[in-house]
């Protein structure tokens, strides 16, 4: 483990990715200590410019901080980010290994409902999903989520389809384990470092699709959220940008931050399929 | 040659994607919370309770599910996509007066991102290395991690509000009723740049890495070393030996993303009031007109559908050897 550290902290990309993704999410934890009270709370004189008031990044139409706005909106990103990539996992990769190890018809049957599934057009599904099931964080994470698995279904399918030829997990089968031991003990364990960096770009596009949702006004109504700043603040940029440039920044940051890490580990996790 | 076992096959992947698509949709319309007669009324404004139950007996709530199902199979084979209460008017109907916007601006986009892509791709793959390729790689990567609809904002607060070159939103001039033919075709390709260039730049970062990549592995191949060996001219090679091998995977790739290019033109219509599927889909999510909602995840998804069967044909324009497996 020491050397895959080294590895991907030698990486410009992990290091800096590393240190951004640091920032937001200290960002994130220390929000009720930077800004207390409601970031809907509005404090301020509407349409500040940023520095005025006292207010670093200005206010909005009606006088809530933008900066509040900002650190508290990264706590809701990143919930959202990582537990509808825990769900698409769950689906995705449950899928993939009975295709790749049962193989067969069943294998045939899931391959196909995952490309059925790939040509969806997955913004628009999450959209009806969200409309239809009413906008909560519940049903976000879970449209994300149902709009999310198929490429880790692949990945999965590919992995396990490869390694469970391998000589030891026959051992493993021929010493009487039960299939889903061998399937996940053996199979799944080995497969793991492609499918957790292919997990991590997940995180990086469900936070964009969150954030899209939001911006079409599908977003938590408890939570304040970037989407949401930057759709509010769509009407009145042309007397106020720093409604929707800040928000879109913090955004653009952590997506950012988030893919460099990936890149990262898949040069330490992988070092045989990366590029030289 | 295209064998008739390869045409049937297609055929029934398309019946099959159109029968799941279909099937979310009606799974969807019946987990709603509440009644599912309400989402077919839309939420609000229809507490009539004597028009409730017309809808239900329309719509045959009465009935068990597989007949609904049935029905409502047999409703999209015909093209019936349902009766949007909220705009009086036939769901299909609808869509099909916004489908050519959206036609427009999805092909521009997709063009241009693929023209892009491949010459970025190509002249970053070509020295790798150089602070050229470093300068594309690393706008490729913030330019993947843009959320689309910001940098839609971000491109009308420069090139509309503060240096006037392009209309912020719109389709047409408000004037555009007088304008001549040739006017009205200028005038729609002038408020076209914005929202296409928007589009485009988030899938000419992915076509970039890829023609990079691509590229540089297409050139450490048998048949460019010999062209080398043979005193070609690296514009020779790259034109003659590199480019098309290399745009295959490209454009493969590029099909596979037409579901997520219909997807984001839902939030660049929508920035830039662009009168076409997005913009109807927003205005649809804002009014929770779900009719609406659900003819448009059909269509779409076809649309998508067909984009596929369209990018599989330049595929076989592009690398011959397809079409002859």
């Amino acid at each position: 483990m020491p050397q895959v550290l080294k590895t991907f902290l030698r990486r410009p990309a992990g290091a800096v990715g590393l240190f951004l993704l640091l920032l937001v999410i200290l960002m994130a934890a220390l929000a009720p200590v930077l800004y207390p009270g409601s970031p809907w709370e509005m404090t301020a004189i509407p349409f500040s410019r940023p520095g005025e008031n006292g207010l670093l990044m200005g206010s909005d139409t009606m006088g809530r901080d933008i900066a509040a706005g900002v650190v508290h909106g990264a706590r809701i990103s990143i919930v959202i980010g990582i537990a509808s990539t825990l769900t698409a996992l769950l689906i995705g990769v449950t899928l993939g290994c009975i295709a790749g190890y049962a193989g067969g018809t069943v294998d045939g049957a899931i391959v196909r409902f995952t490309e059925i599934f790939q040509t969806i057009p997955n913004f628009v599904l999450a959209i009806l999903l969200v409309a239809i099931l009413t906008p909560s964080i519940g049903t976000i994470i879970l449209a994300i989520g149902l709009v999310s698995w198929p490429p880790l279904a692949r990945l999965t399918r590919a992995q396990v389809r490869s390694i469970s030829q391998r000589e030891f997990v026959q051992a493993a089968k021929c010493q009487g384990q039960s299939t889903f031991s061998v399937v996940v003990r053996h199979v799944l364990l080995n497969a793991i470092s492609p499918i957790i960096v292919l997990g991590a770009m997940t995180v990086a596009a469900a936070i964009l699709i969150e954030a899209a949702l939001s911006f079409m006004g599908l977003g938590d109504p408890n939570y304040m959220s970037w989407g949401y700043m930057i759709g509010a603040g769509r009407t009145v940029i042309r007397q106020a940008w720093w409604m929707s440039v800040f928000p879109g920044v913090a955004i653009l940051i952590t997506v950012i931050a988030i893919n460099l890490v990936g890149e990262a580990l898949n040069d330490a996790l992988n070092p045989r399929i990366s590029r030289a | 040659m295209v064998s008739a076992t390869s045409v049937i096959s297609k055929l029934t992947g398309i019946a099959l994607a159109i029968l799941v698509i279909a099937t979310i949709n009606f799974i969807l319309v019946h987990s709603a919370p509440g009644d599912p007669a309400l989402v077919i009324a839309g939420q609000s404004g229809a507490t009539d309770a004597e028009f409730i139950d017309q809808i239900r007996r329309d719509y045959g709530l009465d009935q068990p599910w597989y007949v609904q199902y049935g029905g409502y199979l047999k409703k999209v084979v015909t093209l019936d996509l349902g009766y949007s209460i909220r705009q009086r008017e036939d769901v299909s109907t609808l869509i099909l007066e916004r489908l050519g916007p959206t036609l427009l601006l999805t092909v521009s986009a997709f063009a241009l991102s693929l023209v892009c892509g491949v010459i970025f791709g190509a002249f970053a793959g070509l020295r790798q290395g150089s602070w050229r390729d470093l300068a594309i790689s690393v706008l490729a990567l913030i330019l993947y991690a843009t959320p689309v609809f910001w940098l839609g904002l971000m491109l009308v607060l420069v090139f509309s509000i503060n240096l006037g070159w392009f209309p912020a939103f719109g389709y047409t001039d408000i004037r555009a009723a007088g304008f001549g033919s040739w006017h009205y075709a200028l005038d729609v390709m002038h408020h076209l740049v914005l929202p296409a260039v928007t589009l485009a730049a988030i899938y000419t970062a992915v076509y970039t890495r890829l023609m990079r990549s691509s590229l540089i592995e297409v050139s450490h191949e048998d048949h460019v070393k010999t062209a080398r060996a043979k005193g070609l001219s690296e514009g020779a090679i790259l034109r003659g030996h590199m480019l098309r091998n290399a745009a295959g995977p490209v454009v493969t790739f590029a099909g596979l993303q037409a579901g997520a290019l219909i997807g984001g033109a839902v939030v660049v219509e929508t920035v830039f009031s662009w009168p076409g599927l997005g913009r109807l889909t927003f205005d649809s999510v804002t009014a929770r007109d779900y009719p609406v909602l659900l003819g448009l995840f059909l269509v779409m998804s076809v649309l998508v559908i067909a984009i596929n069967l369209l990018t599989d044909l330049i595929h076989r324009l592009v690398d011959p050897r397809i079409g002859a497996r």
